[in-house]
């Protein structure tokens, strides 16, 4: 930036305002995971402490650990949510392709029609839904759960792709045409690797909703064998009892994988904005 | 081998007619240039003959064949594109090879083609680089080269010279020209600069609003442009018009003198007038000048000349030189 457009106390309220946001956005993070390393009782005494040799205690991630089947738990939440990125992502692109490349009768209004979920609320269909998974014996499989996630994830993502593919030069596709490829190949070959950074978007804003979604497994999932991350640690919230330190511990590791997830798309993003384009 | 025919191609956009009605036949070995304002329809023209664009009606005829239903890659046509579209994740190499190995041509042909057209264009040092790391000029000529490549019966250029600075707008120019003299191929190409279409073309076509205006040589359109859109499309600066009324020219609605026909005088003339504005390029000099008889005109003088804003001049017309034109804008021979 030339100095001529920076000034100190700009830069700085700039800077204030930003910390603060970062502060008040991580404060419920790192409160999870300090109170996850202390024993029960210091937990209420003085929960914004961090633990010390007297209150540090591992119990919640012993009680996590050892009760309960968390590794399965883990595993089913990275199925259903990687499954359901790799729907969304797959099957919005194809449709955003279609609505930006190719003039139809009805275009518009299927764009509408497809565009329509970002307003509605899938949870006001769970009735229907349940009755629908339960008709074709679903209940109780993660295929339940996937299915839901990606119908859920698809309007937001035909939303934004098609945006995004509007941009991409008719003239790459027009020379792939050309040349003979077909539209899978130009679809797969030349225009998705140039919308990759909207990709890297629209995985992000379909991931965190389903990793942290508790309704959908709770209502179509709820065996044993299904429970995701988020329902499993409902396990250690009691009527009368809460086992905090379990909870706390069981949040805390949630988090983990979805970071990683995160900072995988994330590179993407950024590989997508700095590859070279067209020109 | 490589003619092209154009039998009454129409196409619309919904309710919007882009093209009305093109007839046009290009001879075998001939560089046609399709040159119009923005908006006139040449460059979806280009697409219907590509066959990127179906045309509503009409028919387009390859080499004495209709190929209406043909998709492009087997028409046995190239094109290249104004934003040079080279495929980001390819070489320059395989830029140029992708679409023989679609056709499914063997490798040693390939490469053996792709060596012919790069040595051609001097991209030899380039073959394994990105588009990334080119710059734009050779990236046209990589373009250029893809096209090359497939040895097609007909090329297409769509306003391939617009995204190049000037200097190497000339260059690509002078190169295009020689490519046409090695190659005596068959091209087509669409510009709105009239500088482009001047130069390089065996024959324009000028279009308007969706209608073909006038095809002949660049020197026919020059000489005898058939209506007043043609005669102001060619020529820089425009040619000057003014109404027959007020020349009292009987028999014609508009008369049509271009700037470089007129010559001045400080003496004597037959339109007086006083000098609104004076350019000085050097080899030429331009005069806006404000006459009493016929109204604004422009005057074109070869070489240098030292006149200045409100200096009282004499512009007379070169007899022969006068285009006159009737009511609906048609030359009257």
């Amino acid at each position: 930036m030339s100095k001529a457009r920076t000034s100190p106390v700009r830069s700085a309220a700039a800077h204030a305002i930003l910390i603060t946001y970062t502060v008040v956005a991580l404060f419920p993070v790192l409160v999870i995971i300090i109170n996850s390393f202390k024993e029960r009782r210091a937990i209420f005494r003085s929960p914004l402490s961090l633990p010390n040799a007297e209150s540090f205690s591992l119990i919640g991630y012993d009680t996590v650990l050892a009760q309960g089947d968390f590794l399965l738990y883990f595993q089913n939440s990275l199925i259903v949510t990687v499954m359901s990125i790799t729907g969304v992502l797959l099957f919005g692109a194809m449709a955003a392709f279609a609505l930006a490349e190719y003039r139809f009768r009805g275009n518009p209004l299927m764009a509408l029609y497809l565009a329509l979920g970002i307003m509605i609320p899938i949870r006001l269909g769970t009735v229907a839904i349940l009755q629908m998974m339960v008709a074709g014996g679903l209940v109780n499989t993660l295929t339940a759960l996937i299915l839901v996630y990606t119908a859920q994830g698809l309007p937001l993502a035909i939303f934004i792709l098609s945006e995004f593919m509007k941009q991409v030069s008719d003239d790459l596709k027009n020379a792939g045409r050309m040349d003979g490829l077909s539209e899978y190949r130009i679809f797969f070959r030349l225009v998705l690797p140039l919308v990759r950074p909207a990709m890297a978007t629209v995985a992000v804003f379909t991931m965190i909703p389903i990793w942290n979604d508790l309704w959908f497994p709770l209502i179509l999932a709820p065996a044993e064998s299904t429970k995701t991350i988020t329902l499993g640690a409902q396990v250690f919230i009691g009527q009368f009892v809460t086992n905090w330190n379990a909870v706390l511990a069981a949040l805390s590791l949630a988090i983990l994988p979805v970071l990683i997830l995160y900072l995988i798309f994330s590179r993407q993003l950024i590989r997508g904005i700095t590859s070279g384009a067209v020109k | 081998m490589g003619s092209l025919r154009l039998e009454n191609i129409r196409k619309s956009f919904g309710k919007v007619e882009v093209l009305k009605g093109i007839d046009l036949e290009v001879k075998d070995g001939e560089f046609v240039i399709f040159v119009g304002p923005s908006g006139c329809g040449k460059s979806t023209l280009l697409r219907v003959i590509a066959g990127l664009e179906d045309a509503t009606s009409g028919n387009v005829l390859i080499d004495g064949e209709a190929v209406d239903h043909v998709p492009p890659a087997k028409r046995g046509i190239a094109m290249v594109f104004q934003s040079y579209a080279l495929y980001p994740h390819l070489n320059v190499r395989d830029n140029m090879g992708l679409g023989l190995k679609q056709a499914g041509r063997p490798k040693a042909e390939i490469g053996e083609r792709v060596a012919v057209a790069s040595k051609m264009l001097g991209l030899d040092k380039y073959l394994d680089r990105r588009p990334a790391e080119l710059s734009g000029g050779q990236r046209q000529r990589v373009a250029i080269g893809r096209a090359i490549v497939r040895s097609p019966k007909l090329f297409l250029f769509d306003e391939p010279l617009s995204n190049l600075d000037a200097a190497l707008r000339v260059n690509t120019r002078l190169e295009i020209a020689k490519l046409h003299r090695e190659l005596s191929a068959t091209m087509i190409y669409v510009t709105h600069d009239q500088v482009e279409a001047m130069t390089l073309a065996d024959r324009i076509a000028i279009l308007n609003e969706g209608r073909i205006e006038q095809v002949g040589t660049p020197m026919e359109l020059y000489n005898r442009p058939a209506n007043l859109f043609v005669a102001g499309f060619i020529g820089s600066p425009k040619m000057n018009f003014i109404p027959a009324a007020t020349l009292r020219d009987g028999g014609a609605s508009t008369v049509g003198i271009r700037p470089e026909h007129i010559t001045v005088d400080a003496q004597e003339g037959r339109w007086k007038g006083t000098v609104l504005h004076a350019e000085h390029l050097g080899a030429d000099t331009i005069l806006y000048l404000d006459t009493e008889q016929a109204g604004f005109l422009t005057v074109r003088l070869f070489g240098e000349h030292r006149f200045g804003t409100d200096d009282v001049l004499y512009a007379t017309p070169q007899p022969e030189r006068i285009y006159r034109f009737d009511d609906d804008g048609k030359a009257i021979a």
